[in-house]
């Protein structure tokens, strides 16, 4: 049970950080780039999307073994939109403002391919508690990156954090950040930096490696 | 004490420089980066000097800055990148000075300073240093400027000086009055209220740069001269916005409606000296033609229908991102390579 417990945390680790949906699979694109203007939208539009997924990896478990190959995409939509409606009427009686500045992208969550893709690439061949922790990860990693777009784009395009000013009348925002060019920007600079840590992650590790091997050569 | 330059040849060993060899035909010419640059930088000087007269001295402070600025990101970055730093060829200096003839005189240093290192550490070293940029640095940063819409079009009449002193203009000048330039009249559907002899010699409002029309063709025919650059690119671009503005004018009759298009805002400087940039315009002279022509035809459309009354910066912008399909697909034909110069 122990195991199991610690391989579900590997797999969470992994969608939030080696593996993330965004930062790594480049998935998601669009809400990535449209909705990161504000911190409080990117946080919304991540649970939304990590509700759904868990529920639709969960589901697409639970009947990977009566869908039909040649239909399963088909398959696939009809849960997953299930869902979105689900959350999207639960947004629209709960949280009224968030739902109105996230507008169109949250029904649009029915065509994320992140959640296309865990679906066919995980919950269509995996146990259920092992394709619900899968959603789990990957909403995480998917809010995560969300979180951290939008942090840089709000700070720096608005002067702002989650909507609470922090730099006072004098700063003058950038708006450049807040509009859409300011979104490609701020992801190219997170993804080279992403890209730049697992590169130096990379050559350490081959420097270990020819550092243990000409120790074993020694040896001999 | 001062080393030979060397440079690493083919098989890996090291040359001195002297004993470079250029490409094909292997004529031996007196042109580098260095005396290109410095070619721009002085073909400009005239139209820089003309805005300090008409602006006052602090038109010299903003291009200090950006130059200043643009010089030490450049030797920054290639410090950190630990690539060779290469400030001496003065392509980091003309970025800077580029900038400044595109900013207005009352400008807040620190925009200049941000232009200058997003210049050159975004859009130049970034993408691997010079000659592997897909747009101009110095527009591309005057775009990313716009980030502040309001100091980025605050043009002053041209009687109104400015002190070499006057570190913020914006800021503390309670007396700073904006005024109208030509574009925005022509923008309005009007005919601008200063003359077109004032135009030509720059009499008008607008950034550092650009007002004084015939000092920039002077410095465009002097490149031209000195075969810096191509006739292609500059009449292609003019050419196209006289011959669509003065076919469908806005106000006025044609001619007058036509000449002010092209006389007021940045036209000259960006046709002359920005589209004409070797690292982001075709290398064919029918590439060239087509992209001078797309140049021109973007501005018109900007200035007609656009949200800006200007759209030089951006419609060059947007033809440099076209740059390597024009290059692809309008190779000359090869000698002896059939009809179409391709197997």
């Amino acid at each position: 049970m122990r195991e199991k417990g610690r391989a579900y945390l590997a797999q969470i680790k992994a969608g939030i950080l080696d593996n993330n949906p965004v930062l790594v699979q480049l998935l998601g694109m669009c809400p990535t780039l449209a909705v990161t203007t504000s911190v409080t939208n990117a946080i919304g539009m991540g649970l939304a999307a990590t509700a759904v997924l868990i529920c639709s990896n969960l589901f697409i478990s639970l009947l990977r073994k009566f869908i039909p190959k040649q239909v399963r995409i088909a398959a696939y939509i009809v849960i997953i939109s299930g869902f979105v409606t689900t959350v999207e009427l639960l947004m629209k009686a709960y949280f009224p403002a968030l739902d109105r500045a996230l507008g169109l992208f949250i029904p649009l969550i029915v065509v994320n391919c992140i959640i296309l893709a865990r679906a066919e690439a995980f919950a269509s061949k995996n146990a259920p508690i092992a394709s619900m922790v899968d959603g789990l990860s990957m909403g995480l990693g998917f809010t995560a990156a969300l979180v951290l777009i939008a942090t840089v784009r709000e700070i720096l395009g608005a002067g702002s954090f989650c909507g609470i000013s922090l730099f006072g009348e004098a700063y003058q925002p950038a708006i450049i950040f807040i509009l859409p060019s300011g979104a490609f920007l701020t992801l190219g600079f997170i993804l080279a930096a992403v890209q730049k840590v697992k590169n130096v992650q990379q050559d350490r590790q081959k420097m270990r490696c020819t550092e243990c091997s000409v120790e074993e050569e020694g040896a001999e | 004490m001062k080393e030979t330059p060397t440079v690493k040849s083919v098989s890996g060993v090291e040359v001195p420089s002297l004993l470079t060899v250029s490409p094909a035909p292997h004529i031996h010419h007196p042109d580098s980066t260095r005396t290109i640059m410095l070619d721009v930088i002085f073909a400009l000087v005239p139209a820089a000097v003309w805005g300090a007269y008409v602006f006052g001295l602090r038109v010299l402070l903003v291009i200090l800055t950006c130059v200043g600025s643009a010089v030490l990101a450049e030797a920054l970055t290639q410090k950190l990148l630990r690539r060779p730093v290469t400030i001496a060829d003065c392509s980091a200096a003309l970025t800077g000075f580029l900038l400044a003839l595109n900013l207005p005189v009352t400008v807040p240093l620190w925009m200049c300073v941000l232009g200058a290192a997003f210049a050159i550490i975004v859009v130049k070293q970034l993408f691997g240093g010079i000659g592997k940029n897909f747009v101009n640095p110095a527009l591309a940063a005057r775009v990313f400027l716009f980030s502040w819409p309001t100091e980025m079009t605050f043009f002053t009449a041209p009687t109104q000086r400015f002190g070499l002193f006057d570190f913020s203009v914006l800021a503390d000048g309670v007396d700073v009055v904006s005024t109208a330039t030509p574009l925005s009249a022509l923008k309005a559907g009007a005919m601008p209220d200063v003359s077109l002899f004032d135009m030509i010699f720059g009499e008008v409002g607008g950034c550092i740069g650009e007002v004084s029309s015939i000092l920039l063709i002077a410095g465009g025919i002097y490149l031209l001269v000195r075969r810096v650059i191509t006739w292609h690119i500059p009449a292609a671009y003019i050419g196209t916005v006289a011959v669509i503005t003065f076919f469908f004018p806005q106000g006025g009759s044609s001619t007058a409606f036509m000449l002010a298009e092209i006389f007021s805002g940045g036209l000259l400087l960006g046709a002359f000296f920005m589209a004409t940039d070797y690292t982001t315009s075709p290398v064919t002279p029918i590439g060239r033609l087509v992209y001078g022509v797309g140049c021109g035809l973007l501005t018109v459309l900007i200035r007609y229908f656009g949200g800006y009354p200007e759209g030089v910066s951006f419609s060059i912008l947007m033809m440099n991102t076209l740059v390597w399909y024009l290059d692809r697909y309008m190779r000359p034909r090869w000698f002896g390579g059939g009809k179409n110069g391709r197997k």
